[in-house]
């Protein structure tokens, strides 16, 4: 099973997600964000980072990227597609995730083990989790509050689009404690916290971060 | 050559936390005539020929700002 990670310039985290994906029994790819080239991938990581130094707005650059118009059009026709903090923050400004992600309201940078908790189980990238279950993975961003006008907000949580909230404390003051969402096929999934940081006992404060990975896993068999 | 200018702000109804402590700086300095700042952002852009208001709203809207959380005001020439 083919995952691709695409690098832009100024990602941090291709690496650990690449190994996330060998961990969890795929094939890690590297995309390359000026390439028009998927490479046959069977589902795509956006990882995280800064990438063009969050210059204009975070994630706003990458995703006008050559790459991230393939990445759109393949997204539409059910591609999973994972976006982590950065990534997250790519898929939100190229239009594949509702809502915006700003400045932490505190102002701060925040970097901890954050406990969330899974919503949706029906999504390309959290089958193997329970509904319900609280997982314990690192959170790390300065630009990570969740967004949108009440109106929006009220409608994605209507749509049962919310996939991951914060428990035990919102790291950057997120609307409703709001961590991750999906699209409306549940094939393209972002959020602020990182799973690939959560896959080895010792490297993670869990392994709980797994799941992500081998959850794509299936749902490209399934589709 | 001519010169356009667009001023990107946040919605109201987006909380600015940077905009808040340039307030509270302001107070600690004794400025406590100042009720509210709001930071935004200002691009100069400088386009041949007579700029073409439509595409400026294009470049504006779909770039220099997010909709989700930002307004724009496009400032043509007058000349």
């Amino acid at each position: 099973m083919r995952i691709g990670v695409i690098t832009f310039p100024g990602s941090l985290d291709d690496v650990d997600a690449a190994r996330a994906v060998r961990l969890a029994g795929g094939d890690p790819v590297a995309l390359w964000h000026g390439d028009h080239d998927l490479k046959d991938v069977d589902a795509v990581v956006l990882p995280g980072g800064f990438s063009y130094g969050d210059y204009l707005r975070a994630g706003a650059i990458a995703a006008r990227s050559p790459l991230m118009q393939d990445v759109v059009s393949a997204a539409k026709q059910g591609l999973p597609v994972l976006g982590i903090c950065n990534g997250f923050q790519v898929l939100c400004e190229a239009g594949l995730l509702p809502g915006a992600l700003t400045r932490n309201s505190h102002l701060h940078f925040r970097n901890r083990d954050q406990l969330l908790r899974v919503e949706r189980t029906d999504t390309a990238w959290t089958s193997d989790y329970a509904d319900g279950q609280e997982i314990l993975i690192p959170v790390k961003n300065g630009e990570g509050r969740y967004v949108g006008s009440d109106a929006d907000l009220d409608r994605l949580e209507g749509e049962n689009r919310v996939v991951f909230r914060y428990v035990g404390g919102n790291p950057n003051g997120s609307s409703r404690d709001i961590a991750g969402v999906t699209s409306e096929n549940g094939r393209v999934v972002g959020l602020m916290p990182h799973p690939e940081h959560a896959v080895e006992d010792l490297t993670g404060p869990s392994t709980d971060g797994l799941g992500f990975f081998t959850s794509v896993l299936k749902a490209v068999v399934n589709a | 050559m001519s010169r356009v200018v667009v001023d990107v702000v946040l919605k109201p109804e987006i909380s600015d936390p940077q905009g808040q402590a340039v307030l509270g700086a302001l107070g600690r300095l004794g400025h406590e005539s100042v009720r509210s700042v709001r930071q935004g952002k200002h691009f100069v852009l400088e386009v041949d020929g007579t700029p073409d208001e439509a595409e400026l709203k294009q470049i504006a809207e779909t770039l220099l700002a997010n909709p989700v959380i930002e307004d724009v005001e496009l400032h043509l020439p007058t000349d």
